[in-house]
């Protein structure tokens, strides 16, 4: 017993992973117990900005490389359940409650007015227990941790897009479509982990890793990884899985919208990097075929998507299948296989997470003065909101990818990882996808500006409430679109340790096998 | 059901059995099969038993659904409490053997006993929030309404 006579006790600095899940999923029953509505907002935004710190910091000390391992219980991986923060989750989890803080003061009022007054208590709640399961799906290094995290995200989502049915009753049925869906993709996903865990015997990620490396490749664990990524396609919206997308965004309350098309996909794509390197080698990934399946839907992703927003006349819905085609620029990124291109999946995730953040709440701001998304009806309002207006072509131009914007950025690298692959012809396809996104963005640009003001709207600009987390979303789009440091360099550093596959997970305790 | 005599008498008779049955699953559960999920669902069958002989409105006036809703997330806040006050003593989230550092089993025992009364309670008052979301759904559509 003289071990734990020593026990040092642990810092709030040692703690900060277990902070990261912990103050969201506190705030969520904190919330419901106080029951107060004017309580319930203050709570949820003092969770998610504490959350949002203990991101900050957990990537100030990964971002060079390394990690952060922290034991639940303090049981020991591999038999406990570990937390694990390195570059690559660090990132994402930066990005998950940077726009959760970010949408909190954006729908104070955007709920008030899409939401009725007795739900707004549950509504934040929710809200909550959707970001710890998006924070913990991205934290833990525990692979049913993951699922069990992915089900808390999930089943919040539903609750918070059928939260639209105040406004269109057809929320309930996108929310039960998503719920299908979804469950669909959770059941292929953890039918993945029975897989695994029958062929390797163990939960946590690393050594899984490790356990597959030593046992080659076989039936169940190719069929396990076949289920993994089919289940986690569909929650990310890989092109043929993506039906549940356009109707589930379209319908979900405004920060509904706003806060899942920047986090929830981004979420999936991470788990879907994290097995694919991490867990399966880079070599086994290869030996499967999958980045040229992956590399397929990808393009269609971006050509077939974009296409069909372009034909669309109602600003959300364009947004949504926008959304399926820049998903497309990120596993396109990781069928090239290199540097580059997983470089270009990590940062377009962070880009088009705070450009499509940005979007969406300017679709709130309009839905709050004029009711409705339909160009003909939002026609003219970029004269009468013009800092509204200003916020969507900033981000418009963003999703382009034109110089000067964070999406330039990730297109950029992208380009640079099709030339290290030597495919000269698919920097020439991202290039034609990109001209797509310019007709769907000027057709919106054109709505705004181009038409006199819809008499029936209310001609007054957004609140100061909606505008300021607006603009620091637009803002951050030209931000990111000059200072890369934080979001090439922590990238490449993410990319390199998944390139490098179980060595990028090892120096874990594997005593046991020893 | 006011004609059900031995319905209600047995009823009446059995509720208090149900709840003394699912303390003791509950707070055996260390030492025998049970803890907080089973002992939840058997004390939320107390109720659902008595809301189903006595009607809705009746077993509401006993467990009103606003109490209903705050044992819900009570329930959770005990479990993640427990791991903050093992927090607070210097050890990781949910370390049990905190509580007694220097015999680190019986922290173990007294840890799980604090959690699975958070199970317990949460899943007595899911179990019968679904009861009274089932049973008190009022159509919203009357049927000359279509």
């Amino acid at each position: 017993m003289s071990s734990e006579a020593q026990h040092v006790a642990l810092s709030l600095q040692d703690h900060l992973p277990v902070l990261q899940v912990l103050i969201p999923f506190l705030a969520g029953p904190l919330i419901v117990l106080l029951g107060s509505r004017t309580l319930a907002w203050p709570v949820a935004f003092i969770a998610s900005f504490a959350a949002f710190v203990c991101s900050g910091l957990l990537l100030s000390q990964v971002m060079n490389g390394g990690f952060i391992s922290y034991h639940i219980g303090g049981w020991a991986p591999p038999l406990g359940i570990e937390y694990r923060v390195d570059a690559a989750n660090a990132l994402v989890l930066l990005l998950i409650s940077g726009i959760s803080t970010v949408v909190l003061p954006f729908a104070k009022p955007s709920v008030a007015d899409e939401i009725p007054q007795r739900h707004h208590t549950l509504f934040y709640a929710t809200f909550m227990l959707c970001l710890t399961g998006l924070l913990g799906v991205v934290i833990t290094g525990d692979a049913f941790n993951v699922f069990v995290f992915l089900e808390i995200s999930s089943l919040s989502t539903y609750v918070l897009v059928a939260k639209g049915a105040s406004k269109d009753r057809r929320a309930l049925s996108a929310a039960y479509d998503y719920l299908i869906m979804g469950t669909i993709g959770a059941t292929f996903f953890v039918i993945g982990l029975g897989l695994l865990y029958m062929a390797t015997g163990t939960l946590n990620m690393a050594d899984m890793a490790d356990r597959i490396a030593a046992l080659g490749t076989n039936r169940t664990v190719q069929a396990g990884f076949a289920f993994i990524i089919i289940g986690m396609g569909l929650k990310a919206a890989m092109f043929p899985l993506h039906h549940w997308l356009p109707n589930a965004y379209n319908y979900a309350p405004s920060a509904v919208t706003a806060f899942l098309a920047a986090t929830a996909t981004k979420a999936a794509i991470y788990v879907m990097l994290r097995f694919m390197f991490s867990v399966f080698q880079p070599d086994f990934v290869l030996d499967m075929g999958a980045t040229w399946i992956i590399g397929l839907l990808a393009v269609i992703a971006m050509f077939v998507a974009s296409f069909i927003a372009v034909f669309q006349n109602n600003f959300k819905r364009m947004l949504a299948y926008s959304s399926i085609a820049q998903i497309g620029y990120m596993l396109l990124g990781i069928s090239m296989f290199n540097l580059n291109g997983l470089t270009a999946t990590m940062v377009h995730l962070f880009n088009h997470g705070i450009t499509k953040a940005a979007l969406f709440m300017a679709v709130g701001a309009l839905v709050l003065r004029t009711g409705t998304t339909f160009y003909d009806r939002i026609a003219g309002m970029g004269r009468v909101m013009p800092f509204t207006g200003a916020a969507v072509v900033v981000g418009g131009l963003s999703l382009i990818g034109v110089p000067g914007t964070a999406g330039f950025i990730s297109k950029w690298v992208l380009v640079q990882a099709a030339f290290d692959n030597g495919w000269w012809w698919m920097a020439l396809a991202i290039m034609a996808s990109s001209l797509l996104a310019v007709i769907y963005v000027w057709r919106i640009v054109e709505a705004l500006y181009l038409h006199a003001p819809n008499p029936e709207a209310e001609h007054q600009e957004a609140p100061l409430m909606m505008l300021g987390p607006i603009w620091i979303m637009a803002g951050a789009c030209v931000w990111f679109g000059f200072d890369t440091e934080l979001t090439l360099g922590t990238a490449r550093t993410a990319a390199e340790a998944l390139l490098a596959g179980s060595a990028g997970m090892a120096e874990i305790p594997t005593a046991a096998m020893h | 059901m006011r004609h059900h005599l031995i319905l209600r008498v047995i009823t009446k008779l059995l509720v208090g059995a149900i709840i003394l049955f699912a303390f003791y699953v509950q707070f055996h559960g260390d030492f025998s099969p049970g803890g907080g999920f089973q002992a939840g669902v058997i004390m939320a069958v107390a109720f659902i038993l008595y809301g189903l002989v006595f009607g809705v409105a009746q077993v509401q006036r006993v467990f009103p659904p606003w109490l209903v809703h705050k044992l819900l997330a009570l329930g959770v806040l005990i479990y993640a409490g427990t791991g903050v006050w093992n927090m607070l003593l210097g050890y990781e989230f949910l370390h049990y053997g905190s509580f007694a550092p220097h015999h680190m089993s019986h922290g173990q025992h007294s840890g799980i006993l604090y959690v699975e009364v958070g199970v317990g309670i949460t899943v007595t008052g899911v179990m019968v929030a679904i009861f009274y979301a089932f049973a008190g759904r009022r159509p919203q559509l009357g049927d000359d309404d279509w």
